[in-house]
């Protein structure tokens, strides 16, 4: 399948030679169920990090 | 009664202040001494900067909920320190100078039993000739968003380049750091993904050549020598992350450069390696580099210490091992705790008023000498946290006779979260949110990649950009002191 998001990256570019993100990775990110998910995630993290912060 | 004197009124020392009145009450005296009449969510300023918020939703002044708490506020620049007083006069005392418009320009000593420098840093932008005006100010070549009125500029600069494209005209963009030893990388990253989402949603991305341009070493160090996210399993640097997101967005970088000289559409910079270059643009938002307020201490005799208190670099020394040594030598142990001035002991500095005892990243120079590393990050969460740690340190001093400060916030003790988002709207924006613990990696404690891999993560996506909105709200509502306030953790 054509990933249009990827085509402008050049070989042997610097932005060649990182990981770019396919569709489903890309899908996930505005996936609104699965970001209220990690919504709830982050802040799950975001709260143990600032309680072992003030520790 | 006791009487704190708080110089700076921004995250730092607008914590200090609060708590230090609701802990100590009607029974002591809380005066904070700031040159601006407002504050500002420094944060949101990037929205301001591409339109997506006005001034007024990142500011409020701060006399009227000083007056309402019964903070005495002073808006006032702080110009020196007396911690023994003068001849004839035992009280320690600093010298304000008045900014507010009837006052501006008078003197005054104001005395204190304890004193918290959150003085925040000079915009040095005079430290690159051409990126500032050669009289302390911005220059004409370059926009920024460091408060909110440079951000509505560069908003102004930003909005004639979208006409300029869409009328067919090609633009090329160049954001980063303005010198090789600046520091909040942090802004320059958030809005470059800004002015990218901006230029999408105008529909002329196409028309535009976007570089990132900065001092770090490699692409995501963010002055604390880079971080691994526990990401999707792997122990992944942000090297590789931050280079994901730029390669994504088919944004341009420029790595490990110090830019020298700054003129009309064009910035000269070297490199590590000592080769130099050039980089024309239409519109550049360089950082400057962050200095010391220039605050002068004087002995009792009139004579001037300040040496002995300040830094070269202008930062207050607090209890930390500033031991000049080699980068393979440098321990967490070196950042200070107690934030406590080791000669005056009732003297403290908090956020980026405190003299860090080196660089968190690794120090670099090119083969010609010049220094090109980024310099330690002490904004938002950690100079919050510092601010009430000292604040209950003082109270303890001041109600149950504590000899030494009580409490501490240490960056290498500490952790930090940074919601880096582009776009505003709830379901078009997108964001990263990264959390790191420590901020300055404990090679001894965590040995390999000096963080703990519980507590360092990143991920982009909608999620991340609603905490940032929510953090927005919730940080200016805890900075008014409305209900509930103190239960927002810093």
């Amino acid at each position: 399948m054509a990933e249009k998001h990827i085509e402008h990256i050049k070989p042997y570019s610097p932005q060649f030679g990182t990981m770019i993100p396919l569709g489903a990775q890309k899908f996930l990110r505005t996936c609104v169920i699965y970001q209220l998910y990690r919504f709830i995630a982050i802040n799950i993290k975001m709260t143990v990090l600032i309680v072992k912060s003030h520790g | 009664m006791a009487k704190i004197v708080i110089m700076g009124g921004g995250v730092s020392g607008h914590t200090s202040a609060s708590f230090l009145n609701k802990w100590l009450g009607k029974d002591h005296e809380v005066i904070v001494v700031t040159p601006n009449s407002q504050w500002n969510w420094i944060p949101s300023n990037i929205w301001v900067g591409v339109g997506e918020m006005t001034k007024e939703e990142v500011v409020f002044p701060l006399a009227p909920v000083y007056k309402k708490a019964g903070i005495d506020f002073r808006q006032a620049k702080a110009v020196s320190i007396n911690p023994e007083g003068k001849d004839g006069n035992d009280s320690a005392f600093i010298t304000i100078e008045y900014t507010d418009k009837e006052r501006a320009g008078q003197s005054e000593e104001v005395a204190y039993d304890y004193l918290i420098n959150a003085t925040g840093p000079k915009l040095n932008f005079d430290a690159t000739p051409g990126l500032g005006n050669g009289e302390g100010q911005m220059g004409e070549h370059t926009v920024s968003v460091c408060t909110a009125d440079h951000a509505i500029h560069a908003n102004h600069e930003l909005e004639k380049c979208i006409d300029r494209m869409k009328a067919g005209e090609r633009q090329r963009f160049l954001i980063g750091t303005g010198h090789g030893m600046c520091t909040c990388q942090g802004a320059a990253f958030e809005y470059i993904f800004n002015i990218e989402h901006k230029l999408k949603d105008q529909n002329v991305r196409d028309m535009a050549d976007i570089t990132y341009i900065s001092n770090e070493s490699f692409l995501g160090d963010f002055g604390m020598g880079g971080i691994h996210f526990n990401m999707g399993g792997f122990a992944m640097s942000s090297k590789i992350f931050a280079e994901s997101l730029y390669a994504e967005r088919g944004m341009d970088w420029i790595i490990g450069a110090h830019v020298n000289k700054v003129e009309s559409g064009k910035a000269h910079y070297e490199l590590l390696d000592g080769s130099t270059g050039e980089k024309e643009f239409d519109f550049a938002m360089l950082i400057p580099p962050f200095a010391g307020v220039g605050l002068k201490v004087y002995g009792k005799d009139g004579s001037d210490i300040t040496d002995t208190i300040i830094a070269p670099n202008g930062f207050m020394k607090v209890d930390a091992d500033y031991t000049p040594k080699p980068y393979e030598e440098w321990k967490a142990a070196d950042w200070p705790s107690t934030l406590q001035n080791p000669i005056y002991k009732n003297m403290f500095a908090v956020g980026i008023a405190f003299a860090p005892p080196h660089i968190i990243s690794k120090p670099m120079s090119s083969p010609n000498g010049t220094p090109i590393n980024p310099t330690p990050p002490r904004t938002g969460m950690p100079s919050a946290m510092m601010g009430k740690a000292v604040a209950q340190s003082i109270v303890d001093m001041i109600k149950n006779g504590a000899t030494e400060p009580t409490h501490r916030a240490n960056m290498s003790e500490m952790g930090a979260a940074c919601v880096a988002s582009a776009g505003k709207g709830l379901f078009t924006g997108t964001a990263a949110a990264m959390t790191v613990y420590p901020i300055v990696p404990d090679f001894e404690k965590y040995p390999g990649v000096g963080r703990d891999m519980n507590g360092t993560s990143g991920e982009l996506g909608l999620a991340a950009h609603w905490v940032k909105h929510i953090l927005h709200h919730l940080f200016l509502w805890k900075a008014k002191l409305k209900p509930g306030w103190t239960l927002i953790p810093e």
